[in-house]
């Protein structure tokens, strides 16, 4: 039997142990990732919700940048939820802050406002199929803009795009790391292997 | 091409339990930082603070100055908010339902229910399950942590000494809440009520605790951290992340060595399994604030007493 393709998630700061809980229970090998040289032995990787600020300075700090996109040129699958969808993101508006710069969109931060605005929505996401995907949004991004090669896979009933998919590269501006509902790790590990 | 708008849904829903626990679970990991006003606020988010905590003064200048200690005014909070693009805490006072409703009503990200300020009601923490705004709480035990979490708080911080530089309480209080964690998940279920009693706990958060084997939200420590090591060896006895208060802006006037340290804290905080990463961030790291011992404190002087 062929053995399961072995996720990494970046884990400067964030939601990571979530997402390294959720693929275990699917039976994925997940480890942290903190070092440029922990990423020549993974099959995926996923870059968590947390602080993008502070993930974009430790991913300079530790000279992660240009090795992580080195493996993406090279087909190596990333899924970032919120902030990692920001750390995906070519275009943030007028925020230069350091980010992978990989994925065709415009990343809105903050888009609905403090934490206050914070909220839970069920949304459609036709490659999931039924019933909805309950997303968690907390100070969410949003995709303002996307490139010609990116498909939208969800959108809230106001329109607005909170997840996208361009070729190995998956977005999400919501946190399905916090819900129970483990649909789209299974859709990332077992449709966008490389 | 572009996309809708940028509101949410009509069935959309605010201020829930996930909503506010989740955004805890983000800032896991990371460090919060004391300010008193913008240009701290700007150092802390450029050394990759996760979130600033604005408060009137730093808890050493409370100590040294004493008087009164309020939520800070409201152009200085406003100003932090418009500053930094990392969340914003505030502190108010222990029972003062309406600093915490100025604060919500400024629209800052999370508020902390705090004993390093006056105690406004010596009874009655606030009501926070009323709020949108998620808060966090200080706690010394797991009975303190549970009865905060039960009032609504969405985060918990291990109290330790603040405004001291001295990290024995910090260590105290981390060890104290996961020992008790440790004992509770060893207890039978015949036992929990027994436990909850003691604890002078809620019975069904104490079963919620067994059942996840740690606090039912998020905990990180606080109170004298002050070096990287100090923020490390937290990191290595259960906390998910560090508050740093006087720490960072009593070491020194030059913000370029303010920066130079909270960089450094941030660095260990992450690292903190990797020994020599941590050495590596302490490098060259000399001023940490002198500090008081907490051995020398007076009962009274002790912050970490108020709000049981």
């Amino acid at each position: 039997m062929k053995s399961p393709p072995t996720a990494g998630v970046l884990a400067l700061q964030g939601s990571f142990a979530e997402h390294i809980a959720i693929l275990e229970e699917l039976g994925y090998p997940a480890r942290p990732i903190r070092l440029p040289e922990q990423l020549d032995d993974i099959d995926a990787l996923i870059i968590p919700g947390g602080e993008s600020t502070t993930i974009g300075k430790l991913a300079v700090r530790y000279g992660l940048i240009e090795p992580i996109r080195r493996h993406a040129a090279a087909g190596l699958p990333i899924w970032g939820t919120c902030a990692g969808l920001i750390f995906l993101a070519r275009d943030l508006g007028n925020s230069e802050q350091p980010r992978l710069d990989l994925m065709d969109i415009t990343a809105a931060r903050n888009a609905f406002g403090s934490q206050i605005q914070s909220f839970e929505a069920d949304l459609d996401i036709p490659v999931l199929g039924d019933p909805p995907f309950h997303g968690v949004f907390i100070r969410a991004p949003i995709i303002s803009a996307t490139g010609d090669g990116v498909e939208i896979l969800a959108r809230l009933a106001s329109g607005g795009v909170v997840a996208a998919r361009q070729g190995s590269l998956l977005a999400t501006a919501f946190h399905p790391e916090l819900t129970g509902d483990s649909r789209l790790h299974d859709h990332f590990m077992a449709r966008m292997k490389r | 091409m572009q996309n809708g708008n940028d509101s949410a849904t009509p069935d959309s829903e605010t201020g829930t339990w996930t909503a506010k626990t989740g955004l805890a679970q983000m800032l896991k990991g990371g460090v919060i930082m004391d300010v008193i006003n913008a240009d701290q606020a700007r150092v802390a988010e450029e050394a990759g603070a996760v979130s600033v905590m604005a408060l009137e003064r730093v808890p050493s200048d409370i100590r040294a100055e004493g008087g009164v200690a309020r939520m800070s005014p409201v152009e200085i909070l406003q100003e932090i908010k418009e500053t930094v693009s990392i969340p914003v805490m505030a502190k108010c006072r222990i029972g003062h339902f309406v600093e915490a409703r100025i604060i919500q009503s400024l629209g800052l990200d999370y508020i902390d229910e705090s004993e390093v300020l006056t105690v406004a009601d010596p009874d009655h923490h606030v009501d926070k399950h009323a709020f949108t705004i998620p808060f966090v709480c200080g706690a010394l035990d797991l009975g303190q942590a549970l009865r905060r979490i039960g009032e609504g708080a969405a985060m918990i911080r291990t109290k330790g000494e603040a405004g001291t530089g001295d990290v024995v309480e910090a260590v105290l209080h981390v060890r104290t809440v996961m020992n008790q964690i440790r004992e509770v998940v060893a207890l039978p279920d015949d036992q929990l009520m027994t436990a909850a009693k003691n604890l002078q706990a809620p019975y069904e958060l104490v079963k919620e605790t067994k059942r996840l084997g740690r606090l039912p939200v998020v905990n990180f420590a606080a109170g004298g951290i002050a070096s990287p090591a100090d923020a490390a060896l937290m990191m290595h006895l259960g906390a998910e992340g560090v508050f740093v208060g006087s720490g960072i802006f009593k070491a020194s006037e030059d913000p370029a060595i303010q920066l130079q340290l909270a960089t450094a804290i941030v660095e260990a905080t992450t690292h903190f399994e990797d020994d020599d990463l941590v050495a590596e961030a302490s490098r060259g790291i000399n001023v940490a604030m002198k500090g008081i011992s907490v051995a020398g404190l007076p009962a009274e002087e002790r912050m970490a007493a108020r709000g049981t």
